[in-house]
C-alpha cells in the first residue's frame, strides 16, 4: 500500500515541467555559446536569467506542496 | 569616486555601536547566569522515544525552522534571549529555561505569568496539563489554542543576521581602509578578493541594467549582493557560527524584496507610470491591461522572495533528506552512497549561495532600470 501526500505528485509534475524548460535553456544556451564563442558570457547571464525564471516556477510549485501537505 | 572622506568619522562610530553590540551579546548570559545556576548547558528530557520511527519530513522542517536556541552538538544547546511583550510589560528570560522542552510540558513563570514553548512557538501556559501532559489546548490538527504573547526574542536567525553584518562590516571596512592607505596602489589581502566582485556587480549587473544612472543605485546592489552570499553561505557552514536558514526564511528574503519594491517605485519616472497606467493600446483593453500591469508591480517582488527563500530551502531540505536517509533505514551501510552524494549536492549548493545572490541583484537591478528608463 502506498501511503503520504498528493502534494508528492504536484511537485514531481513541476518538476517535470521545470527539468524540461531548463533543459531548453541549457541546450540553446550550448549551442549559442558553440556557434559564437566571443559571446558566451553574456550568453551565460541571460541563460543563467532564464533559467531562474523557469527554476521560480518549480520552486513556487514545491512551496505550495510544503503548504499544502 | 572618491569617497574615503566618509570613512574618517564613521569608523570610529561604527566600531563603537559595534563593541556595544558584541558586549550586549556577552552580558545577557552574564546577566542570566545570575538567575539560572542551572550552567549554560542543559540536557534535552531523555523520553522514550527511541523505538519510536524516524520522522524525515518533520526532522527536516524542524531544523531549517527559526528557532529560541542554538543546538550546539549532542544535548547542548545555547542559550538565547526570549523577549516577550506581555499584558503584564516586557519579560525577558534565557530560553534554556525551557531546558530544551519544545512540546509545552515545561512551564516557566515570570513576573506572575506562565509561559510554555510548542514548536518553537510561545505561549501562555494551560492552567493544567492535558493527558499527555502539555499545558496548552490543542485541537484535532494539533494546533495550540493558548493566547501568545509578541514575541521579540533574538532567536537563532536573529544572531546570524547580526553576526553576518559583524562579518560584514568587519571585511568591508578593513576593504574600505586598503583603498585608503593604498590609493592608487594594487590592491592586497582582502581587497584582491572584494574587488572582482564589486567589478563584477557594477559591470555585469548595475551597468547593463541601469546605463548611465547606475551609480545611484550601487549601494543598494552591493548590499544585497554581499549580504545575501555571504548569508547564503554562512547557511551551509553546518556548525556553530553557520547553520541557521536566514536567506532560507521568508520574512527575511519578503523584506529584501519590499526595499527593491520600495526603491521602484519611488524611482519610476512618467513613463514607467505611463507604461503602467495608459499603455499605448486601444482603450478598451485598460479594462484588462491595466489591472495587469498594477498586480505586475506586486508579483515581481513577491517572485523575487520566493524565489530566494524556496532556492535556499530546498538545498536545505535536500542535504538534511540525504543525510536523514541514514537514519531512516537505520543502517550505517547508507551512508557509503548518501554522505558522497551529500557533498556533491553541498558543492552545488556553494554554486546555488552564489547564482542565486546574483540573480536577485540582478532582478532587481533590472526592475530599477525598468522603472528609470528613459523613453526613446
Amino acid at each position: 500500500m502506498i501511503t503520504g501526500s498528493i502534494a508528492a505528485i504536484g511537485a514531481g509534475l513541476a518538476a517535470i515541467g521545470a527539468g524540461v524548460g531548463i533543459g531548453k535553456i541549457g541546450s540553446s544556451a550550448m549551442e549559442g555559446i558553440a556557434r559564437q564563442p566571443e559571446a558566451a558570457s553574456k550568453i551565460q547571464t541571460a541563460m543563467l536569467i532564464a533559467a531562474a525564471f523557469v527554476e521560480a516556477v518549480a520552486l513556487f510549485a514545491v512551496v505550495v506542496a510544503l503548504i499544502a501537505n | 569616486m572618491d569617497c574615503s572622506h566618509v570613512f574618517d568619522f564613521k569608523v570610529n562610530r561604527l566600531t563603537l555601536v559595534f563593541t556595544l553590540f558584541l558586549a550586549l551579546f556577552f552580558v545577557t548570559p552574564l546577566l542570566y547566569a545570575q538567575e539560572d545556576t542551572s550552567k549554560a548547558t542543559v540536557t534535552a528530557h531523555a523520553e522514550p522515544e527511541a523505538e519510536k520511527k524516524f520522522n524525515l519530513g518533520k526532522f527536516a522542517l524542524h531544523h531549517i525552522a527559526d528557532s529560541h536556541s542554538w543546538h550546539v552538538i549532542g544535548d547542548t544547546f545555547i542559550g538565547l534571549p526570549v523577549i516577550l511583550y506581555t499584558q503584564g510589560g516586557l519579560v525577558m528570560f534565557n530560553s534554556n529555561e525551557f531546558h530544551g522542552d519544545d512540546e509545552a510540558k515545561l512551564v516557566v513563570e515570570r513576573a506572575g505569568q506562565r509561559f510554555v514553548k510548542l514548536h518553537e512557538k510561545i505561549y501562555y501556559a494551560a492552567e493544567t496539563a492535558n493527558a499527555e501532559g502539555q499545558y496548552v489546548e490543542l485541537d484535532a490538527n494539533h494546533h495550540a489554542h493558548n493566547a501568545r504573547p509578541l514575541d521579540f526574542s533574538v532567536t537563532k536567525n536573529v544572531c546570524t543576521l547580526l553576526l553576518s553584518v559583524v562579518v560584514m562590516l568587519a571585511v568591508f571596512l578593513n576593504v574600505a581602509n586598503g583603498y585608503k592607505k593604498r590609493k592608487g596602489k594594487s590592491p592586497k589581502g582582502l581587497q584582491s578578493w572584494i574587488e572582482p566582485l564589486i567589478l563584477f556587480v557594477r559591470d555585469d549587473i548595475a551597468r547593463p541594467n541601469l546605463g548611465h544612472k547606475y551609480e545611484r543605485f550601487m549601494p543598494y546592489l552591493l548590499t544585497v549582493f554581499f549580504f545575501i552570499w555571504f548569508n547564503n553561505v554562512l547557511g551551509l557552514v553546518p556548525f556553530l557560527p553557520g547553520g541557521a536558514n536566514l536567506t532560507g526564511n521568508i520574512a527575511v528574503t519578503a523584506v529584501l524584496a519590499v526595499i527593491t519594491l520600495i526603491i521602484v517605485v519611488t524611482n519610476g519616472n512618467k513613463y514607467y507610470w505611463k507604461h503602467i497606467f495608459t499603455p499605448d493600446v486601444p482603450w478598451w483593453l485598460y479594462i484588462v491591461l491595466v489591472p495587469v500591469e498594477i498586480i505586475g508591480v506586486f508579483t515581481k517582488p513577491i517572485a523575487l522572495a520566493i524565489r530566494l527563500f524556496a532556492n535556499i530551502t530546498a538545498g536545505h531540505i535536500l542535504m538534511l533528506s540525504l543525510i536523514g536517509l541514514i537514519f531512516v533505514f537505520n543502517s550505517v551501510y547508507v551512508s557509503i552512497v548518501s554522505v558522497p552524494f551529500a557533498l556533491f549536492i553541498g558543492a552545488i549548493e556553494l554554486l546555488v549561495a552564489f547564482i542565486q545572490a546574483f540573480i536577485f541583484t540582478m532582478l532587481s537591478a533590472l526592475f530599477i532600470g525598468m522603472a528609470i528608463e528613459e523613453h526613446h
